[in-house]
């Protein structure tokens, strides 16, 4: 684990700011309208596939996103790992084109790609020259159905996703423990296993698996496209018609079903002794509502509770225990609001100096109080909504980042209105609203504290 | 920060490939794309790289100074990469609270930060807002006041990070593998500096390395966005125009990279990296392309190398494997770089060794080197000009190369003309020799034996 220096830590905790603008951010400016042919478009096509555009004409580059509603949550107990091992898979080839030669095609033309899965959703991308959108759409659509796996291309893969594990969680102390934290943290819900799923059951997951999921859950009433960039809304239309409009919908395909979470209702702890760990640190974690689970209103709440509690340098985790206590060499926290299911709110701090982490954690808990109980100012709330804001601005000037933030809206329950409400509804919060849901939710009886500690002397 | 949690856009997601990471890394200029580049100088002498655009309304600006952390002064290694971190920390009359409060207010995001070459700094900005958030900007870069406390607190914080990291296998490997291949080079030292080193850098000292470092004559600047040169000059001499004209930067050495070397660093782990280090090139060697081409067609290229096919598609032995071109003010290499399970430590590095022998011997085919081209070609766009961002990054960096305004047309002629026998030559050049190796993990030592792949696999079947 890395105490990374103060600069980096900073960056990091910056991009807290791009975390909570994901959860649903949206392009209309009062301050400066979009151009009309700038105007994002979102319709439906008749085997139900979900078509986003989001034009962005400055440069000739267009980001192509397939985004299906299934992740890591929606695997059958015993199978974890699979929707992320089939991910690895998508890329062995179909009849039409066997494989390598839709990477082949991609690499050929200049353009990047690359897949990600995550709890709620899986994505399939490719970074092209416009004129190669419709071979992209091509091959897209043809692996949405055609996949065909051997068991001669299944086992070096699941050899790959087991290096990949290694690389990820086995050898990285922090992520070992935050992987526990999260099993202790949901208590029946999938969010609690590991998206590249467990080490044993990554070892028996074999091709039957892999197409039983893929036929399950890869069909166009289950998907989204996104298509940002130097693109015309009628000319996504028609290409997105031809390539996907053919593909059957699937009947079959019911409502996502999760298994529900039962109350928060013990403070529990979870520690991690590793003899790389030369810093402690500690995190604590809630369950809490999410954009898609939320009441009205409150998950922006919960996204500037977040920003005045610990998001970056100038909230109140950073300027009381990194500046004027001077006990922590980083302190914050952060609110993961896209998720379809409840989700997560943490908190972290690391000591420095001749501070413990026990009194961070204290002086931590002392400011999550403060909160609960006096409220926030209406001047930092002021700051964190204008934080918002302009973060909403320097979003438009990433194509990628604007076809991430509309696939992980709309497949964890948001809808593109949704989205482009959001700077509005952030606008909207009180301070009470804030102070309410500190009480509300930050409750030290219904939290998980995981602890990163060094290994004890005389042990090894 | 230490603690655990991705703070990214996407929690929790996973990728499939790291490779881009380690990509990116080389200084690939892949190319195509209309930018229309202005060189704007102002009446003080400063020249700006400008891209105008007013589709958005921010500006953003990026700036470099030559000399990074290998202009730390003896025994204070650390001094600029704790510099970088003060410059929001107070500045002018403002003191560090006031002066981020006022940052903030102004809806301006700035950052600092020092690699081994140079001292970076950036700038997005709302352009309704431009006039307060440059002043901020420029205060910072002129007179920023390194006040005790801030600096007390972030030598503390950088500390930490030395301490935190003083049992981490793959930091000390790295460290150990630096101080094999450069010597008594300061690149062989860390940026952060040690604790000893760091704990007596004074404020003055720092006062002092700022006069130095920040100057016109070592300043590259690239802005993008909402401002025409007009306004633009005049903004560049509120922001630079105070500062002396020469920077005072002490003579460093060329240095390269030492070979045949051997760091094993031993460690309990479920799996091992490795790192080889071969020779590189210049930027501004005329092979410098056909290097290029090479190293993606053996390595560099994310999802179709060789080394990618040969070592995770085909056996399956690696979840990420990559090789890239480091190019940097005083040294080149040609790294490859993966992690595998230990016990399969030795096959990879056979593998590994096997297809440099295979490249050296026969070169890529025809059609290999036709698709490289294309894509090196194509990718520019895609790589480096997709955002205001991205393009005042580029137009920086191709100015600290020193590669003409109107290198984004010209490469693509460079590339198309490089002909397969100079890329097999290359190859011949830069993989022929005996490379240093790095290996982190249980039973390092066994490794070195080469082909004894029975030491590695007994030493190690029990941890798995």
């Amino acid at each position: 684990m890395h105490l990374m220096p103060a600069a980096m830590a900073r960056g990091l905790a910056g991009t807290a700011i791009g975390l909570a603008l994901l959860s649903g951010a949206a392009s209309a400016q009062d301050r400066n309208a979009t151009p009309v042919e700038n105007e994002i478009a979102d319709f439906t096509l008749d085997n139900g596939l979900e078509v986003v555009v989001i034009p962005d004409r400055r440069a000739p580059v267009v980001t192509h996103m397939l985004w299906f509603k299934v992740g890591s949550a929606d695997e059958e107990p015993g199978k974890s790992g699979i929707a992320h091992f089939l991910e690895h898979l998508m890329f062995k080839g179909t009849d039409k084109y066997p494989q390598g030669e839709f990477s082949t095609r991609i690499a050929e033309v200049g353009g990047r790609e690359n897949a990600f899965t995550s709890y709620d959703y899986t994505a399939y991308f490719q970074q092209i020259a416009p004129e190669h959108l419709e071979t992209m759409m091509e091959f897209e659509a043809d692996r949405m159905t055609g996949l065909v796996l051997t068991d001669a291309v299944v086992d070096p893969e699941r050899e790959v996703v087991i290096e990949e594990r290694n690389s990820r969680i086995e050898t990285q102390p922090n992520s070992i423990l935050s992987e526990s934290v999260n099993a202790t943290l949901y208590q029946n819900h999938g969010y609690g296993v590991p998206i590249i799923g467990w080490m044993h059951e990554i070892e028996k997951l074999n091709r039957a698996d892999a197409l039983e999921f893929y036929q399950r859950y890869y069909a166009p009433n289950n998907a989204v496209l996104v298509v940002a960039g130097d693109v015309d809304v009628e000319e996504v239309r028609e290409l997105a018609t031809e390539h996907y409009g053919a593909i059957p919908a699937n009947p079959e395909l019911g409502a996502r079903a999760r298994t529900e979470e039962p109350p928060q209702r013990t403070a529990r702890t979870v520690t991690y002794r590793d003899e790389r760990v030369t810093v402690p640190g500690y995190s604590k974690s809630w369950v809490v509502p999410s954009y898609s689970t939320a009441e009205d209103g409150e998950a922006e709440v919960l996204d500037l509770l977040s920003e005045i509690l610990g998001g970056g340098i100038r909230s109140r985790l950073y300027q009381s225990l990194v500046v004027e206590q001077g006990i922590a060499s980083s302190a914050g926290s952060y609110f993961r609001g896209t998720s379809l299911d409840a989700t997560v709110f943490g908190v972290y701090g690391a000591p420095r100096g001749e501070a413990t982490l026990e009194d961070v954690e204290a002086a931590a808990d002392a400011e999550i109080r403060k909160i609960a109980e006096e409220g926030v100012t209406a001047e930092e709330l002021e700051a964190a909504k204008n934080r918002y804001l302009r973060s909403i601005i320097f979003a438009r000037d990433d194509q990628s980042g604007m076809a991430n933030m509309y696939g992980a809206a709309l497949t964890t329950g948001s809808t593109v209105a949704d989205v482009e409400a959001w700077p509005e509804r952030i606008r909207a919060v009180e301070a009470d609203a804030i102070k309410a849901a500190a009480a509300r939710y930050l409750d030290q009886n219904r939290s998980v504290t995981g602890y990163l500690l060094p290994q004890e002397e005389g042990r090894s | 920060m230490s603690f655990p949690f991705n703070l990214k856009t996407f929690t929790g997601t996973i990728v499939r490939t790291l490779g881009a990471t380690a990509i990116a890394l080389t200084v690939a200029w892949p190319a195509a794309a209309a930018v229309d580049i202005q060189e704007v100088r102002s009446d003080s002498g400063v020249t700006a790289w400008l891209v105008e655009d007013y589709t958005i309304p921010m500006i953003a600006i990026n700036f470099a100074f030559e000399g990074g952390a290998t202009q730390d002064p003896d025994g204070k290694g650390g001094l600029v990469n704790l510099m970088s971190a003060l410059f929001d920390e107070g500045a002018g009359d403002l003191e560090s609270n006031d002066y981020q409060e006022a940052l903030d207010n102004a809806g301006a995001e700035m950052s600092f930060n020092a690699t081994t070459d140079a001292l970076y700094g950036s700038m997005r900005l709302l352009s309704d807002n431009k006039d307060e958030a440059l002043r901020l900007l420029a205060l910072a870069v002129n007179e920023p006041r390194f006040d005790e406390t801030p600096v007390e607190r972030m030598r503390q914080q950088i500390l930490t990070g030395i301490r935190a990291s003083s049992r981490d296998p793959q930091r000390q490997g790295m460290r150990q593998f630096s101080r094999t291949l450069y010597g008594d080079h300061p690149y062989a030292l860390e940026r952060e500096g040690t604790e000893e080193t760091i704990t007596v850098v004074t404020p003055d000292d720092l006062r002092a390395a700022h006069g130095d470092l920040l100057a016109k004559s070592n300043l590259h600047v690239a802005v993008v966005g909402a401002i025409d040169a007009e306004t633009l000059k005049a903004d560049l001499d509120r922001i630079f125009g105070d500062l002396p004209d020469e920077a005072r930067l002490k003579d460093i050495a060329r240095v390269e990279p030492k070979l045949g070397e051997e760091v094993l660093y031993e460690f309990a782990l479920p799996q091992s990296t490795l790192q080889l280090v071969y020779p590189g090139i210049e930027r501004d060697d005329p092979e410098f392309f056909a290097a290029y081409l090479m190293n993606h067609i053996f390595g560099g290229g994310t999802f179709s190398s060789r080394l990618f096919n040969e070592v995770r598609e085909t056996r399956g032995l690696t979840y990420g494997i990559g090789s890239w071109l480091q190019g940097r003010e005083y040294s080149n290499s040609l790294a490859i770089s993966t992690s595998t399970r230990a016990d399969q430590v030795t096959q990879a590095l056979d593998v590994i060794r096997q297809e440099v022998a295979k490249f050296i011997a026969e070169g890529p085919t025809e059609e290999e080197l036709a698709k490289a081209k294309t894509y090196v070609i194509g990718a520019y766009a895609i790589n480096n000009l997709d955002s205001s961002a991205s393009i005042a990054r580029t137009l920086l960096e191709l100015q600290r190369d020193d590669l003409g305004i109107d290198y984004i047309e010209t490469r693509v002629d460079q590339i198309e003309s490089v002909t397969l026998d100079e890329v097999r030559a290359s190859a011949q050049r830069l993989l022929s020799a005996e490379p240093s190796l790095l290996v982190i993990g249980p039973g390092a030592r066994e490794t070195d034996t080469g082909n004894d792949a029975a030491a590695g696999e007994g030493e190690t079947d029990s941890s798995n």
